[in-house]
């Protein structure tokens, strides 16, 4: 804690109105100096180059088709992750088992496993021999577009179950077992009451589901094999300024497109609720159709969303018997450069938290707030999702651009420091920000009246009442960082533990190397979780 | 028809008991209020009888049909909660005939019904209306007009009034008596407003901890409360603690603090000796200025007066430190003085005895 002398002047100075808007104008500048303006001027700067693809007629053909892919897989997924995610959410949320608060902690996993540790162990258990292979013959799935959907449904099917198990929790249940007094069915209820009044969460899953399946490249790398989409197109061209600029440009603005559609019309989208079918949905409704669900939900988490992640520990447990692990901890031979890349990751990810706490903090509190006024403030909260919806190997390509064109002296690791506050930025502030705005006015405003200077008021009741979801934030962002892999690739030559086992997958390292460098990340993955939920009980004590 | 019977029934969450071997028969087209404090299980017993939630033990019946594990949208009934839960993404015309639709009514009939009871409510001008469109009294009267379109003859009520100011809450609560009474319905009404239940039941059932303390016509719990509880949740009493001092056939003699002795009604179960509580409605009693010598008579001194309209209530100070409060009428009698000599008397007749509460008298007494 602060010293009561320091606190005080603090405090003193915080209700000095010049003192305050510097902060938030500086915020601001950083936002846009660091976070939004570069990826974009990065595409900017190098516009000109864009002729040398439309000059090849073969070249933009594929780079159309890549950027088709692209988005026909984001919305395939999303919209599948959404018709499995919700089932599990509802069941994390309605069901009565104590098993279910284990269940929702592992539906978290691949969420937090690196994604290109989480596309390794995809391909071991789909394709190679030791995976389901060896039950069904030689590859059961190949690496390709169908392999690249069931990763990006794993990653992204998280992100589904945490929007809506949070959603569900919130919903007044009471509308719910008002429809079913009034002579419906659970399906009809849920059909006709539920689903339309948790139509903004619902919107809200698709949505990030299919931002992170447009966005992710590291572990679509290593599971593609000869299909291309817009991320890996902008990979293999690397180095090569107009495919990036071509691609990066499209995809940014088609999905800016897209989000902008599903803002605009998402809340006039109407559900057909009229419509009863009494007879029908009556017998859908018996509790031999729920279990199915229950089962049949479960069967698909299982088998296509957790056992997939954490396949890659199989060879890891060997790598324990076969002495890989003494060299490992010894860093003998390439384990050095492994203990040197996870070195990087955890100092990136520790910098750049502490950087997005310090710039995303008031960011937070200008768009909770609206101190900068209701319409430049929600511009502001459009503007800081910006980076999320940008595929990460594109925002590192033009990062790369804009820092390398114009400061060239500027070293590698702030590149790759800069690329992952842009990355990670928007999950805190979001959070954040979410968090401020539950919590009253009032009780600011009681501070105020009780003689606290604004500073003292943020000290003694927005942290206070905050400081879970600023710890849940900051975790989010870490292991966001730790786990970066399309941006770190593009953006500077530096190795971190994600690319490394990438580059270790290229080479055709050994399985056990590999399941055990795996292994590590996915291990550390497990402490972090652990510390998420610790936190997270913690709020129980409010 | 839609009377209802519970049988022993019992809802624990685990270790507390929110609904404790309850039994309890309410009568067809009758209008029953449950009554308590809050977290007494009155809400609770509601939800079992809706099926909104299952008992641990016993059996609920709505009519001749056993209806324990029967789910709520097969028990034929219309419930109104306490929020409303008018469905914010339809306006008032689709809340209402939302029933009618999803029991597979054809279109023909599910608008008659819905003109039909939005004309009832006198909100048929309302009826594109979406709920944040709506005043509280508005949504109160459209979430009744839901729960009546569904057309069950059995109507439970969960505080329907409780989010409304005192002024609208009064006007609503003889239309919704009205309203079940002219379409006969079995009404079941939570509330931990006495007023409220006096005033629209035709019986009521007090409960305290998850039991059934007493059922009676709002008179009966307001002239011969069972106990102390009932006493003093049923319109208000004064409580003066003392013995048993002799009993005989006019009632007991009870000898209070100080060593005055006053005559009391017949105690039930108690004998010469026993620890009494005597309790006393504050309009009862009469207060005469000066020094009066009547039978039961106590001198007392004046210590606060409070104007409330239709009454006038004075705390008087008793001479042996008691101190009691007295309601008369305002507008009749001469007005007394802060710290002025009375003499203060009641019949005997007006007087309950009760055993002296084995948890202490607070306790007995408290709400929370």
């Amino acid at each position: 804690m602060l010293k009561p002398k320091i606190a005080k002047a603090l405090d003193k100075l915080s209700s000095k109105t010049a003192i305050k808007n510097t902060i938030y104008t500086v915020s601001i500048i950083i936002f846009f100096a660091l976070i939004l303006l570069p990826p974009i001027l990065g595409i900017i700067i190098k516009w000109g180059s864009i002729e040398d693809v439309l000059n090849q007629p073969k070249l933009m053909s594929e780079a159309f088709n890549a950027i088709a892919a692209s988005f026909a897989v984001a919305f395939f997924v999303s919209f599948i992750d959404v018709v499995a995610g919700v089932p599990m959410a509802w069941m994390i949320t309605r069901g009565k088992s104590k098993w279910l608060s284990v269940l929702d902690t592992l539906s978290d996993i691949p969420f937090i496993v690196p994604t290109a540790t989480l596309g390794y162990s995809l391909l071991l258990f789909w394709n190679e021999p030791g995976g389901l292979s060896s039950l069904f013959g030689a590859s059961f799935v190949s690496p390709g577009w169908l392999l690249v959907i069931l990763l990006h449904f794993t990653f992204s099917f998280p992100v589904v179950v945490r929007v809506m198990v949070g959603a569900l929790l919130d919903y007044k249940l009471e509308y719910e077992q008002a429809a079913r007094t009034l002579g419906a069915a659970p399906l009809t209820a849920d059909r006709t009451v539920t689903f339309p009044i948790l139509k903004h969460s619902l919107i809200a899953s698709f949505t990030l589901a299919f931002a992170r399946s447009l966005s992710e490249t590291g572990a679509t790398m290593m599971v593609a094999g000869a299909f291309v989409h817009g991320p890996i197109f902008i990979n293999k061209h690397i180095g090569e300024a107009g495919p990036l600029v071509f691609v990066s440009a499209i995809l940014i603005a088609l999905s800016g497109l897209v989000f902008v559609t599903i803002r605009l019309l998402g809340p006039r989208l109407k559900m057909p609720v009229r419509k009863v079918w009494p007879v029908v949905e009556r017998k859908l409704s018996s509790s031999t159709i729920a279990s199915s669900r229950n089962g049949l939900t479960l069967l698909i988490f299982f088998v296509i969303v957790l056992v997939p992640s954490l396949f890659v520990a199989v060879p890891a447990f060997e790598a324990i018997f076969t002495g890989v692990l003494p060299e490992a901890l010894g860093g003998v031979g390439v384990w050095g450069d492994y203990w040197r890349s996870i070195s990087l990751s955890y100092f990136v990810g520790i910098v750049v938290t502490l950087l997005n706490v310090a710039i995303g903090l008031p960011m937070a509190i200008i768009i909770a707030r609206r101190k900068i006024g209701n319409g430049p403030s929600a511009v502001l909260d459009v503007l800081v999702n910006i980076p999320i919806i940008v595929p990460s190997v594109a925002l590192g390509a033009s990062l790369a651009i804009f820092w390398k064109e114009n400061f060239a002296f500027m070293p590698e690791i702030w590149l790759l420091i800069f690329a992952h506050l842009s990355i990670t930025y928007p999950y805190f502030v979001r959070s954040m920000s979410a968090a401020v705005e539950r919590i009253s006015m009032e009780l600011e405003e009681a501070g105020r009246t009780l003689g606290a200077k604004p500073l003292g008021v943020f000290r003694t009741i927005i942290f206070p009442l905050t400081k879970y979801s600023m710890l849940s934030g900051a975790i989010m962002m870490f292991t966001r960082s730790v786990s970066e892999t399309g941006a770190t690739l593009v953006v500077s030559n530096l190795v971190t533990a994600p690319v490394l086992l990438v580059n270790w997958v290229k080479s055709g390292a050994p399985t056990a190397t590999l399941g055990l460098g795996c292994g590590f990340l996915i291990l550390f993955s497990f402490i972090i979780l652990l510390v998420l939920r610790l936190v997270v009980k913690g709020r129980e004590a409010y | 028809m839609p009377n209802v019977r519970l049988m022993n029934v019992t809802k624990r969450y685990g270790k507390i008991v929110a609904v404790d071997g309850v039994n309890l028969h309410i009568y067809d087209k009758e209008y029953f209020s449950l009554l308590g404090p809050s977290g007494c299980g009155k809400t609770t017993l509601l939800r079992l009888i809706a099926g909104l939630i299952q008992p641990d033990e016993g059996e609920i019946y709505i009519g001749d049909r056993l209806v324990t594990d029967v789910p709520p949208e097969d028990r034929d009934i219309g419930f109104v909660f306490q929020t409303f839960a008018l469905f914010p993404h339809m306006n008032s015309w689709d809340n209402v005939t939302y029933g009618p639709r999803v029991k597979g009514f054809d279109v023909r009939k599910s608008e008659t019904i819905g003109h039909e009871v939005l004309e009832m409510v006198r909100l048929h001008e309302r009826l594109d209306a979406y709920p944040n469109e709506l005043s509280g009294g508005m949504m109160q009267r459209i979430a009744v007009a839901r729960a009546l379109a569904a057309g069950s003859k059995l109507l439970l009520l969960d505080e329907p009034l409780g989010q409304l100011d005192a002024k609208v809450r009064n006007e609503l609560r003889y239309e919704i008596r009205r309203m079940t009474k002219d379409l006969e319905l079995t009404a079941i009404h939570v509330t931990h407003d006495q007023a409220e239940a006096m005033a629209i039941s035709d019986r009521i059932a007090v409960i305290k901890k998850g039991k059934i303390l007493q059922v009676g016509t709002p008179k009966e719990l307001y002239m011969t409360p069972k106990s102390v509880f009932i006493a003093h949740f049923i319109g208000e009493s004064n409580f003066l603690e003392g013995y048993v001092s002799d009993l005989n056939r006019r009632g007991a003699t009870i000898e209070l603090r100080g060593g005055i002795k006053v005559q009391a009604g017949a105690p039930k179960d108690m004998d010469k000796g026993d620890r009494a509580v005597l309790a006393i409605r504050p309009e009862t009693f009469v207060v005469e200025k000066g020094i009066k010598k009547t039978e039961n008579s106590i001198l007392g001194t004046v210590e606060r007066i409070t104007f409330e309209g239709t009454n006038i209530r004075y705390e008087i100070r008793l001479r042996n430190e008691d101190s009691v409060v007295v309601v008369r009428p305002s507008l009749v009698e001469e007005w007394l003085k802060v710290g002025e000599k009375v003499t203060v008397s009641f019949s005997p007749e007006n007087t309950h005895v009760f055993a002296y509460p084995e948890a202490g008298l607070r306790e007995e007494l408290a709400v929370e």
